[in-house]
This record gives structure tokens, C-alpha cells and sequence, in this order.
């Protein structure tokens, strides 16, 4: 009987090509967030907010995806910015090669940023790195105030979670502080903004947040270049 | 539900290399996840037996070693086991504290048994089950 050491991670493939996409969004100066979170939580509503607020000629495009339907890229399209579904036909998150295959035809030189908004998930997208500069999690006030600590995984890797839909905590039995110390308990260094895309509130800390890490990206990659 | 995925990247890894080892048949493949990995032992140990099943691999192992998650505090250089997500350091009370493990998916080795060797039929009939109630 011989052991052969294998020492490498199980999604070695995935990791391959995900680091060939983070160093051409490196080169192209092009800032890759990663948007995760349960089915229904607000990913596609935040992500029109965004656009709708992002001037019309910003170098921005979306990658959505969904197991079925053109549903959420139709709703993106209206702000004229680069949308693109992939629909994975039953897969429960992305990987890098969707993105990798979706991204054939654009060219990154013309982008400043992309969002990917994930599959309705908030288990399997955590194992899969698509390249992205950082994830965002996104937990509406209607699921439960202890998900960080029962998918302790995605909000570990995360960088910023987006409390979302806060115009309903009135209704709703939700200790949006509770949510936010658990999120804390499981990163400690985690940013969070609380946003509700139907009144509007908080979207400004989000847009702010966007801004921030797009500035602080740019500088990034001059340094790298040079 | 991502362990049919991860069990087939498994049996790829063991597949390419068992090309570098002729002449040896596969008996165990060892894996690491860690705590924070997102991924069930239990559902990836059925979807492993579920796709091996009457295959030339039927009788490989699956070895699943379960990772804590661990800090090493950035004051005293203490390194924990975080429990219960207290992440403060045990030994100086402080809350600086890094992620040194916990998230792998990560293979760790296979036993390969050259063919014709005495054990061939004893390690086949080795086979680790799933408690299953």
C-alpha cells in the first residue's frame, strides 16, 4: 500500500480559471463583485437601483444568473447598461467557466465594472471563486436574523452585507441588530449597509460603498501596471 | 446542493492521477473540508458511493477529515480552535485575531495497491457506509 500526497484543493480547475479572470480584470482595470444571497432577498431589485443611479455612459455591464428564464436580464437591460443571463439549466451557483463563456464576447477594456449577480443560493456559491475582487451578501429582514450563523460560509467570505428591504421591519419580527452582531460574530470585519429598494433608504451608504471600492481599485491597478 | 459537483471533481482528480501510478488499482482517496467549507460529509458521501457505483472504481474509499476553523491571535501569536464563533484570543482576551484555517476543500492523498497484492479482496470488502437512521 503506497499514500500519494495530493495537496491540492478539489476545485483546483475552477480556481484555475478564476485566477486567469481576476488577472484579466486586473489588467483591464476592471472591479468584479460576486452578489450572493437566498431567492427572493433583493439582488436583481439593488442591482437596478444601482444602475438606474450610475451615469448613462458609465463603463458598467451584468452578468445574471438564474437555473431558468431571461426574466432578471430583461429587467436589468432597461438601463442600457451590458446585461448578459446565464441560465445553468439546474446548476445551484456559478462557476468560473459560465463567466469565462459568458464574457467571450465583450471586451473588458471597455468596462470599469462588473456585477455578477449569483444564483439563488446561499450555500453553494461560497465554494465557487469566480474571479471577483470581493463578494456581497444580501439578506432581506424577512429571512431571520440567525442566517450568518446557520451559513456561517458565504458570510465569512464576504466582504459587505446588504441588509435589504428594511422598509418591512415594522411588519416584520426581524432584530435587524441581532442580524448584523451575527453577521459580526462570524467576520468580524464585516461592512454593512442597510438598504431598502423600495423607498430608497440606505441606497445612498450602498452607493457610496460602490464608489469607494471602485476608487480604491483604480490606484490598485495603475500600481500593478507600472 | 453542490456535492454531486464536488464528488465528480473527486473522482477526476483520482482518475488523472492514477495515470502516474501504472500498474496500482486506487484504494482511498482522502479529502480535507473545512468547518466553513458549505459542504455536507453526509451528501457528499452519497453522491461519491452514487457515482462510483459499477464503475472500475466501486470499491475506492472516501476519507473525509473535518476541519475546525482556527485563529491565531495578531498580539500574542496564540493559535485556537474558534468555538461557538467566539473568536477572541483564549490566552490575551484580544478580538485581532486572523483565519488560518477552516474553509478547505482540499484532497489530501490517495492509496494506491499495486494489482495482484494479498489485500486486493480484504481492502474491497473495507468499504466505509454512511450511518443512515
Amino acid at each position: 500500500m503506497d499514500r500519494v500526497p495530493l495537496e491540492r484543493k478539489v476545485l483546483s480547475e475552477n480556481d484555475r480559471i478564476a485566477a486567469e479572470l481576476r488577472a484579466r480584470f486586473q489588467e483591464h482595470g476592471v472591479l468584479c463583485l460576486n452578489i450572493i444571497s437566498s431567492p427572493g432577498s433583493g439582488k436583481t431589485s439593488l442591482l437596478e437601483r444601482t444602475l438606474e443611479a450610475l451615469p448613462p455612459h458609465d463603463r458598467v455591464a451584468v452578468l445574471t444568473g438564474d437555473i431558468q428564464t431571461e426574466n432578471d436580464a430583461n429587467r436589468l437591460k432597461r438601463f442600457h447598461f451590458p446585461v448578459k443571463q446565464i441560465t445553468t439549466g439546474g446548476t445551484c451557483h456559478l462557476d468560473a467557466r459560465m463567466i469565462e463563456r459568458h464574457l467571450a464576447d465583450w471586451r473588458l477594456e471597455d468596462l470599469d465594472l462588473l456585477l455578477i449577480e449569483n444564483v439563488g443560493n446561499l450555500v453553494c456559491p461560497s465554494s465557487y471563486d469566480l474571479g471577483e475582487a470581493a463578494k456581497i451578501v444580501v439578506l432581506s429582514v424577512t429571512e431571520g436574523e440567525d442566517k450568518p450563523l446557520k451559513y456561517p460560509s458565504i458570510f465569512f467570505k464576504s466582504d459587505l452585507l446588504v441588509l435589504s428591504k428594511i422598509d418591512l421591519l415594522p411588519y416584520v419580527p426581524f432584530d435587524i441588530e441581532a442580524a448584523a452582531e451575527n453577521a459580526r460574530k462570524v467576520h468580524p470585519e464585516m461592512e454593512i449597509v442597510k438598504v431598502s429598494c423600495l423607498n430608497r433608504h440606505g441606497l445612498h451608504e450602498w452607493m457610496m460603498w460602490l464608489a469607494e471600492r471602485r476608487r480604491a481599485h483604480k490606484p490598485l491597478v495603475q500600481q500593478t501596471a507600472s | 446542493m453542490h456535492e454531486m459537483g464536488i464528488a465528480n471533481s473527486v473522482l477526476e482528480a483520482v482518475r488523472t492521477e492514477m495515470g502516474l501510478h501504472p500498474g496500482t488499482y486506487p484504494c482511498k482517496v482522502g479529502v480535507r473540508i473545512g468547518e466553513l467549507a458549505a459542504i455536507d460529509q453526509d451528501a457528499l458521501r452519497f453522491c461519491f458511493e452514487a457515482i462510483i457505483h459499477e464503475t472500475d472504481l466501486k470499491s475506492l474509499q472516501l476519507g473525509i477529515e473535518l476541519c475546525p476553523r482556527r485563529h491565531r491571535c495578531q498580539l500574542c501569536g496564540c493559535e485556537f480552535i474558534v468555538r461557538d464563533y467566539d473568536s477572541s484570543c483564549p490566552q490575551c482576551a484580544s478580538l485581532k485575531t486572523t483565519c488560518i484555517s477552516g474553509d478547505e476543500l482540499e484532497l489530501a492523498y490517495l492509496e494506491v495497491e499495486e494489482y495482484g497484492s494479498s489485500t486486493f479482496g480484504a481492502k474491497s470488502s473495507q468499504r466505509e457506509r454512511p450511518h443512515r437512521g
